[in-house]
């Protein structure tokens, strides 16, 4: 038993302790929650390896035995995607230095930011239902804060949506747990999913399944309930949207992914045929979006709409090339929108606005930025090489193989609408006559551009040396397709 | 007795989606602390009521007998952190009530208008 896992979800939570003690020391806040999110993503790279070599690790704290105490697990998902989210959140406090403004840095800003680290690498690594509660609450908790941070009239206003869909859709989680407890008595993950097999009335069972999918389903911003989404990350800063739109709906995606490839498995021509319409589905409202808009940070926030319902969809398949794809895109999906958020934000600090129609002509004063941008735009689309077709390959590949081929054609259709969209801000702000921009020094510029060429380029190599990380995805989707793997390493510990 | 409490569960829920539904924010936070409280006692109804020996295993006590302890243990973690988010929101509440003069919903609608 090692205590590797806790490390990723324990760092942070000290560092954000730490800072909050010392609000207005400006330099140290930054070296400070530089130092925190590196150590946590060091950590979580070396939990991988270990996670790689020794197969899923677990700890139950207090060392009870495993269904009685909380577990902590720490499968090759949610490996990978503590990983991700570590170089997300580092990413995001370089970032966060020369755009979010000293006012705001000095009121808490970063403990929010590892804050919000904790309740999501938390989230990743739990092995039990109740504490996946608990995680998704304190990672909530942190970005109630950093929604409303800085305290605009827009923002007040869109937070108290937030705020409220958010209250609502955690009371259902509570709900949706105690039945949950009432029909199984147990809440550990891997106990859950030795259990529910052994049920005969299935009818309940798929009730409470589709009472989780409307719970996690407000969370990853699924077809009607994504409705809050647009307005709310919207008002927020450009570094906070990026953490947002990279981090928070992919704890939904992840749980549902967890939930429904572990125990909700015993209706699954009701269950998963939803989750894969309700997908789809996702993936028109999106592109209706992201078509519908002149305005680049809306378009880039239909299109995390849109990738959620790509990631379900190979969820909802169920076979080995549809997992794998899910694990591949998900990834993919969130280094791809933190870059492109970073970017946008780079443009809408050079024009002053994000109105498309009022941008133009930046090719000429600033190519290095267009050039990368249209790297991510093609990285986003999934055109070859580049990192988001690997993962839809797979995804469209297991549509086929799978029950709903109708559903690949679609995904393929719209891949189309995603490129559209995001060449569209490329063709408005980079071409055209020239607009004026607002005078950026040099320095400054690089301090935003620095970090993003960074992200760009792990996304890019992610995407080329596809072949290097699939034995990791393929690992994380055998986990999940075989969940005995899981079980043994939980209850047998 | 399980009956009596599902009664005063669905009474909360209902109440809760009442005052969700109303325009002014103060009794959109009344509803969603009612909607909380109505979520935590189905978590303890949920583990079964009745029993009356303590959670510890000794000679003469079987399963049946005692009062499942988890229920307990989950609530009290719901209802800390639901405090938490009701203060907060309260707070949000009377910050959003100061910067934009008003607590009606109705008032604070629109999504283009940024300013």
């Amino acid at each position: 038993m090692s205590n590797l896992l806790l490390f990723p979800i324990i760092i942070p939570s000290f560092f954000a302790a730490i800072l909050m003690i010392f609000p207005k020391r400006l330099k140290l806040q930054r070296v400070l929650a530089t130092v925190g999110a590196g150590s946590a993503l060091i950590s979580a790279l070396v939990l991988l390896t270990k996670v790689n070599t020794d197969g899923v690790q677990a700890v139950t704290l207090g060392s009870w035995p495993a269904p009685f105490g909380i577990s902590m697990v720490s499968d090759p998902l949610s490996a990978l995607l503590v990983v991700t989210s570590s170089i997300i959140t580092l990413f995001v406090v370089f970032y966060s230095f020369p755009t979010i403004g000293v006012k705001r840095e000095q009121s808490y800003y970063y403990p929010a930011v590892l804050f919000l680290m904790v309740g999501v690498n938390g989230a990743f690594t739990t092995g039990d239902i109740f504490n996946l509660f608990v995680f998704v609450e304190v990672l909530l908790m942190a970005s109630y804060t950093l929604i409303v941070h800085g305290g605009e009239k827009p923002q007040l206003r869109e937070s108290i949506k937030y705020l409220l869909v958010n209250i609502i859709s955690s009371a259902l989680f509570v709900a949706a747990v105690a039945f949950l407890y009432s029909v199984t008595g147990t809440l550990n993950m891997a106990d859950l999913a030795v259990k529910i097999p052994q049920i005969e009335e299935t009818g309940i069972l798929t009730v409470i399944a589709v009472m989780f999918l409307v719970v996690f389903g407000f969370k990853a911003a699924i077809f009607p309930l994504y409705f809050w989404l647009p307005g709310s990350y919207y008002t927020p800063p450009i570094p906070i949207l990026a953490l947002f739109g990279a981090l928070l709906t992919k704890v939904g995606v992840y749980a549902i992914m967890r939930t429904y490839t572990l125990f909700f498995t015993m209706n699954i021509g009701f269950t998963h045929e939803l989750l894969g319409i309700i997908a789809i589905l996702t993936i028109l409202a999106g592109c209706i979006g992201a078509l519908a808009y002149f305005d680049v940070k809306k378009i880039i926030i239909y299109n995390i709409i849109i990738a959620v319902g790509v990631i379900l969809f190979g969820i909802a398949q169920l076979n080995q090339p549809g997992v794998d794809g899910s694990v591949f895109y998900l990834i993919h999906d969130m280094l791809i929108k933190a870059a492109l958020f970073f970017l946008i934000g780079i443009v809408a600090v050079l024009f002053g606005t994000t109105d498309l129609r009022k941008m133009g002509g930046l090719i000429k004063t600033y190519p290095v930025l267009g050039w990368v941008y249209l790297v991510t735009a093609f990285g986003l689309a999934g055109i070859p090489p580049l990192s988001g077709f690997p993962g839809k390959l797979l995804i469209v590949q297991g549509g086929f193989e799978g029950p709903q081929f109708w559903g690949s054609i679609v995904i393929l259709a719209t891949s189309l609408i995603v490129l559209l969209s995001a060449v569209r801000i490329f063709v408005y702000a980079f071409w055209g006559e020239p607009v004026e921009t607002v005078p950026l020094k040099k320095s400054v510029f690089n301090q935003m551009f620095i970090p993003t060429v960074i992200l760009v380029t792990i996304t890019v190599v992610f995407g080329v040396g596809a072949e290097l990380f699939m034995p990791f995805i393929s690992g994380a989707g055998e986990v999940l397709l075989n969940p005995s793997i899981y079980i043994d390493a939980v209850l047998k510990e | 007795m399980e009956i009596i409490m599902s009664v005063a569960i669905g009474f909360l829920f209902m109440a809760a989606v009442y005052l969700m539904l109303s325009k002014s924010l103060i009794r959109i936070i009344i509803g969603t602390g009612l909607l909380s409280h109505g979520a935590h006692l189905l978590l303890l109804t949920m583990g079964g009521l009745g029993g009356n020996s303590p959670p510890v295993v000794t000679d003469g006590v079987s399963v049946s007998d005692y009062a499942d302890p988890l229920p307990q243990a989950l609530i009290l973690t719901a209802i800390v952190i639901s405090f938490a988010v009701t203060s907060f929101f309260l707070v949000l509440a009377y910050r959003s009530y100061q910067e934009l003069g008003t607590d009606n919903m109705e008032l604070l609608r629109g999504t283009e208008d940024y300013e």
